[in-house]
Parts: C-alpha cells; structure tokens; sequence
C-alpha cells in the first residue's frame, strides 16, 4: 500500500463576520492523496476552493478535523512551525508567479534553501541543478522583469522544488499563460510527477487540464467529491 | 537567514528608489554632520586655545582698574593719574609675594602708524615696555637682544622690531636690519628709534587677522621709559600682567593679589582692581563650549527624530508596497523573525548610509570651519564610533514598528494583495 501524503479527517473551516454570524466555508472534508500522485481540485470560484488550498498548503488553520501531512500532525502548530512545514514539506506554484522582484532568477530558487538555513555553496548547487531541470540555465543570472511568463512559471516550479517537497501545491498555474506555455508548464508538471515521483496536486478550474491527471476532486459548496471514472 | 542577502536586498531596494531613499537619509546626514562639525570645530579650537594659552602663559594673572558700582551712578568718570596703578603698589606686591611672582609684565601703547623708508612700508604699533615684558610673554628673540634694564634708565630711543616688519623693510636680512634707524608716522607724530633686535612673530588667536601678510600690523617695542617720556602719560597702568610661579594655584593666587592691591583703592570713590587668571578664563571658555555643545546637541537631537520619523515613514510605505513579496516569503518559508530582521536590516542600512555621509559632511564642515580660524582639526575616532552606533540605533529604532508590521501580515492576505 503506498504511503499517504495528505490525509484530511472532516475538515471544517469557519468565518466569523462579526457575532453571532459564523460563516462556515468547508463542511466536513476528506481527502487522502498517495506518494507519487498527480491529482486535481476543480470547482467554481465561492466553491471553498481557495480556501480548502489554503488549508492544504499550511497557510490556513481548519477550524476543526484532522490534517496529516506526510507524516506530521498540523495541529497547535504554532506560526513558526507552519513556516518550517511550508518551507520543507510544500512547494508552491501562483497563478501570477510570485517572483520576488529585483532579485535573479538563481537567487530565486535559492531562496527556499536560504530560509532552511542551506549553505551558500550547496544551495547555490542545487539552484542550478533545478534550473537546468526546468531548462533555465541560461537565464540564471535574469531579473523576473526580464523573462516571459512561461520563463517566470518555469523559474518558479524550480523554486518550488528547492527544498525537495512532500507536495507541490500548483493553484491556476497556468492561468496567466497562453495555452502552448500553459501546454509547456504543464509537460513539466508530468515531466516531475514521472521521473522524480513528485506527488502534485493541481488546483484549475479548467476540465481539460484536469483530466490530464489521475484523481479529480470536485469542489461544491464546501463539500469535496471524487470524480469516478466509468 | 542570511544577513548577507539581508544587506543585498536592501541594497537593491535603496538603489531602486536613489532619491527617496536619499531623501529619507537627508534628515539623518543634517543631524549627523551639524553633530560631528561642531564637534569637531570644538575640539579644534579648545585644544588651540589650550595650547596657546599654555605656551603664551597660562599662569598669566591680568590686573586692571575696573570702576566701583555705587547705588547713585551717575556714570563713571575717566581715570586720573591718581587712581593708576602705581610703581610702588607693584613693587609692595612684588615684594610681598615673590615666591609667588615670576615676573611683572608693564607696557604702555604709544602710538600706530606707519614704518616708511622710500617705497618700503611697515604698519606698526609702537609700545613701550619694561625689561620683562619679552621673558613674560614668551616672546623670542631672533637676533640682536630684548629691552633691558639700561634702556629703561636711560630712556634710550632704541626698538626690538618683528622678522615681518624686516622682511618688509629689509628684504628679511636681520643682520642688515641691526643698528638702522627706523622712523614711525603716527597721526600727528614722527618718531625714529635705533632697532636693537629682532624677535619672532606669532600668529596667535589674540591677534588674529585676515590682512595680506604686507599689510600686517605687528609691535615694535620700545623702553617703557621712553615711551611714557614721548607721550607725557601718566606715571602709572591701567592695566598689568603679572606671571605666577607654575607651582602655585594662580586663579587663586589672583584673588589674593586683587584683595592686596585693592587696599591701595579702600578709599578711592570710582576705581577698584580687579584680576583674572588665564586659567579661570580657560574654564570659563570650556564652560561655554560646554553650554554650545549641548545646544547643539538638542538641536542635532531633533534633526535626527524628525529624520528618524522619515525613516519610519519611509519603511512602512515600503512594507506596503512588498506585500506580495511578504507574502512570498511567507508562503515558502520565512518565518516572522526573517520578515523582521529584513525590514530592520533595510532601515538600519538606510540610516547607517545618512550617517556616514553625515560624518563626512561634517568632517569637511569642522575641517573648513576651523581652518577659518587657523586651526587644523578632525574629528576624533570616539565621535566616529559615536556616530555610527547613534545611526544605527536610529535604524533599529524606527525600523522596528514598520518590520513587525510586516512580520505580522497574514500570508493569505498578503498573497492576495493588489
């Protein structure tokens, strides 16, 4: 039986607009994902999408339930504990690419491993060895202002695999794409899925990208199912 | 976190924005430099005054005539012979402290003029002075020899000129200059004396001038004797200069001699004595470098909070501009403490940069300022040191509340920022 990687146990989140107003957002969710899995979450936006991401990705507490992340109970966690869990266990991917401006696109990568307290030498390594992954070597020394937005998505897929993460949490990766390097960006998703049992998981609201991937969950009024395939 | 990356991105940052950054460092390198060029200015001239004050008599005692303040002033008339400090007083002062009296220096001013010879000219101001004088003032003699005490006896019609006045006159050969008579036009007189002997001048912070060295009036000194004999003064000073023995406490020592003297005038109406030692003057001038000090502390304390406050200002337009940096920070791994410390390290960068132009600025502000005045000075390494740590606290200070803004922004709030 392969090894679980996210494990959510009825998994609640609520809002609080004001008392006696609670606004619950998720009702109860399960999800399990395996080691070396490429799933999807779809659903329309005000679906509790965002905010189920947001939980997935240890940016967000659930207000109630069970989540285990490889491993590790995110529970009475404190902030920066959640830090070092983000910064170990989670690869993240923005639809807007989220470089940090003013900085190249090696110092990018390199920034993850600074955070994990990486020496220079070996994360400077490491930085190059994934920009050659995603075939940015040559654009290594480049400002984010100076790349194209596939070149932007690829340097930050390679920032989202410095530290070597449990996940890679994509949300509309390629949203601000056009569909031949939204095609690009995707190859390369199967690309780590394939050859580095990378476990992805894909937040669209594109049904076509996501039937590209094993497992589909459909995300409807707080509520998560699973597409079954006839 | 590695504070290198720190120290670069906030690099990056200050050179992004060249003249906001500058601007917001302008409040700190007005405070910095005003701090460091006065203080440097100060020191200059304290130690000036201190130094020349020590090798041109710091146990020097002034005694004067000063007028007695009655309850029915009805303004104070001129002094007569009568009321002068008479060789006799001094000789009973002498007499009653000599282990306390090195020497008792007299002069009287007897004319300013003009030296002329042909095309050649030389300002003067012609004074007659006892055989003391020279020793007491520490004034040394070049070639030929000083007043004595001959001279004075026999009205002798002989003068000790500076190397200026020979250079001016004599094309600087005081060999040539020794025993050529020399005449001084005066307003209404022309006197012509015998030069004796040259002796060195010097620039001092008492007769400070800003004229052409052609044009600069020096003393020429003549027998007291024959001074007062030419101008029918009155037998007696107005004003004396006595020189204490170094052993002795002589701002105390003053006291003593005024309260001596001033039995001569316990009945005189108008005039009383009064002294005042070259040391006590000494405190006095500190005490007031002291008191400028302080007001331009307050003064530079203000620059640097106003600037401070632009500092603060200027980070927290920042932390809201980088939202969504934060919140990228955050999302792969920065924890509050590495927001903080990058934010902190930006402003401490930004006030450390001020600062340093600040203290060079100053620098150059003391250096100027002092070499206006003849004095060389630069500010001393502890001022440095002072300087930079007060920057640098000015950055952590006002840095902090803009960095643990940013520390505590909500990641998803952030990421969401537009």
């Amino acid at each position: 039986m392969a090894k679980k990687i996210i494990e959510m146990k009825g998994i609640r989140k609520s809002f609080y607009i004001g008392e006696p107003n609670e606004l619950e957002i998720l009702h109860g969710i399960d999800l399990a994902v395996n080691e070396g899995e490429f799933v999807s979450i779809v659903g329309a936006s005000g679906s509790g999408k965002s905010t189920l991401m947001n939980i997935i990705g240890v940016l967000d507490r659930a207000t109630a339930g069970e989540y285990m992340l490889d491993g590790e109970l995110i529970e009475d966690a404190d902030d920066d504990d959640l830090s070092a869990i983000r910064n170990r266990k989670i690869g993240f991917v923005f639809q807007n690419f989220n470089l940090i401006p003013r900085t190249s696109a090696l110092l990018n990568v390199e920034l993850p491993m600074m955070y994990a307290g990486v020496s220079k030498r070996a994360r400077n390594e490491r930085a190059k060895e994934l920009l050659a992954l995603v075939e940015m070597t040559e654009r290594a020394k480049h400002m984010p202002n100076e790349l194209s937005g596939g070149q932007k998505q690829r340097v930050s897929i390679a920032r989202a695999m410095a530290n070597d993460p449990s996940i890679i949490l994509a949300d509309e990766p390629t949203g601000a794409l056009d569909s031949k390097t939204g095609r690009l960006v995707m190859d390369l998703f199967h690309k780590l899925n394939k050859e580095q049992g990378k476990t992805i998981v894909l937040i669209t609201h594109n049904p076509e990208l996501a039937a590209e991937t094993d497992r589909i969950f459909t995300m409807r009024d707080g509520h998560l199912t699973e597409e079954v395939p006839e | 976190m590695n504070f290198g990356e720190n120290i670069r991105l906030a690099w990056e940052g200050i050179r992004a924005g060249k003249m906001r950054a500058f601007l917001t460092m302008l409040g700190i390198i007005i405070g910095i430099a005003s701090v460091i060029g006065i203080l440097t200015l100060g020191d200059g001239l304290t130690g000036s005054i201190n130094d020349q004050m020590s090798t041109l008599g710091a146990t020097n005692i002034y005694i004067s005539l000063q007028t007695k303040t009655t309850e029915h002033d009805g303004g104070a008339r001129s002094y007569t012979e009568s009321d002068l400090i008479s060789d006799e007083m001094i000789a009973d002062l002498r007499q009653r402290y000599a282990s306390s009296i090195d020497y008792v220096s007299l002069s009287s001013h007897l004319a300013s003029g003009k030296a002329k010879d042909g095309d050649l000219y030389a300002n003067v101001s012609v004074s007659g002075i006892n055989d003391e004088y020279l020793v007491a003032n520490d004034i040394e003699i070049i070639r030929g020899r000083g007043i004595t005490s001959a001279d004075i006896n026999d009205n002798m019609m002989i003068a000790v000129v500076s190397d200026k006045f020979v250079n001016n006159m004599f094309g600087g050969d005081t060999q040539l200059a020794l025993g050529q008579e020399v005449s001084v036009y005066s307003t209404f007189e022309i006197y012509t004396f015998r030069i004796v002997g040259v002796y060195k001048y010097e620039q001092t912070m008492m007769n400070l001038s800003m004229a052409a060295d052609v044009d600069l009036q020096t003393d020429v000194y003549i027998p007291l004797s024959t001074a007062k004999k030419l101008s029918n003064a009155d037998d007696g000073y107005s004003s004396i200069t006595v020189v204490a023995n170094p052993e002795i406490d002589s701002a105390n020592f003053a006291t003593v001699a005024k309260n001596y003297l001033n039995k001569y005038y316990a009945e005189n109406p108008s005039f009383q004595i009064s002294a005042i030692s070259m040391e006590s003057m000494l405190s006095t001038v500190d005490t007031m470098m002291g008191t400028v000090n302080i007001a331009i502390a307050v003064i530079a304390g203000i620059s640097l909070l106003v600037g401070g406050i632009g500092v603060m200002n200027i980070m927290l337009v920042s932390v809201t501009e980088r939202t969504r940096e934060i919140g990228t920070r955050k999302a792969i791994g920065a924890t509050n403490g590495d927001i903080r410390m990058q934010f902190v390290t930006e402003s401490v960068i930004i006030c450390l940069i001020g600062g340093v132009i600040g203290i060079i600025c100053g620098t150059l502000l003391g250096y100027f300022g002092a070499s206006l005045l003849g004095v060389i000075a630069f500010p001393s390494a502890g001022h440095i040191a002072l300087a930079v740590g007060f920057s640098m606290a000015i950055g952590i200070f006002f840095g902090y509340y803009p960095a643990n803004k940013a520390a505590k922004l909500d990641p998803i709030e952030a990421l969401r920022y537009e």
